[in-house]
């Protein structure tokens, strides 16, 4: 019989107890240029019809750029979300079942934005 | 979990709310409300991938009253968290910790959210020419 303590002890850390905290400000700090590139090009393509809005957005620098946010947007949406679920869900399997699924409904919605982009971009 | 649960703090209920409380929790709502506007991002680039007819109806939606009004609605929420998000950033740096650095960093994130939304929205008013 081996106390909790004495199980833990010695065992070092797991050594990924940051990565979480970590990845969400790297996203953040992407976001800061990348969304407000965003931002700014919406404000400018606000009211241009089907063909103007597709031209913008199949030059290769949009394409790029769009590709980068989608991707730092998403990602940076499931940390925050994980931690929102975290502090209010108490009980353990409603807790795990729901972040389960925003990752995997974060991860949907990247890809169909990206496919959508490539589709714009290179036609069907 | 206790089998009795205590109160837990800080008491919602009897607690007197203060700029740094109002913004943290302004931070996770926004943080919300946005990750909910990835939706119609998703739902504007789908219509335009799949060709003029449903753009139009994309854009539509989005000319609406209703649609209008959501669209300001994560323009405020976009600059709140963008700014409290870098506020952030620079406390995880150790810089601005003192109470008074926290305060005018908070008026500062309130003022410039303000602003800057309603900048955008004229901006986007005079490029559409509508202004």
């Amino acid at each position: 019989m081996r106390s909790e303590l004495g199980r833990a002890r010695g065992l070092g850390s797991a050594k990924e107890g940051v990565v979480h905290w970590w990845r969400q400000r790297l996203t953040a700090i992407a976001l800061i240029p990348l969304s407000l590139w965003f931002i700014a090009s919406l404000i400018f393509i606000t009211g241009a019809d089907h063909a103007a809005v597709t031209h913008w957005l199949s030059s290769p620098i949009s394409l790029g750029v769009m590709i980068l946010f989608i991707g730092a947007l998403f990602y940076h949406a499931v940390l925050g979300l994980q931690v929102v679920i975290e502090d209010y869900i108490h009980s353990h399997g409603p807790r795990t079942v729901l972040i389960v699924l925003v990752q995997f409904a974060g991860f949907a919605l990247a890809m169909a934005a990206i496919i959508s982009l490539l589709v714009i971009a290179f036609g069907h | 979990m206790p089998s009795h649960p205590r109160p837990t703090s800080p008491h919602l209920q009897i607690y007197t709310p203060q700029l740094t409380s109002v913004t943290s929790i302004l931070h996770r709502i926004s943080g919300v409300v946005l990750s909910i506007g990835t939706l119609a991002l998703v739902y504007w680039l789908a219509a335009a991938a799949m060709g003029e007819q449903s753009f139009d109806t994309a854009q539509a939606i989005a000319g609406s009253w209703i649609g209008r009004l959501a669209l300001f609605g994560w323009t405020l929420a976009f600059f709140y968290h963008l700014f409290n998000g870098i506020r952030h950033l620079a406390w995880d740096a150790g810089w601005g910790f003192d109470l008074p650095a926290v305060y005018r960093s908070g008026w500062a994130t309130i003022i410039g959210t303000v602003v800057l939304t309603l900048l955008a929205w004229a901006l986007a008013y005079v490029a559409r020419g509508a202004l």
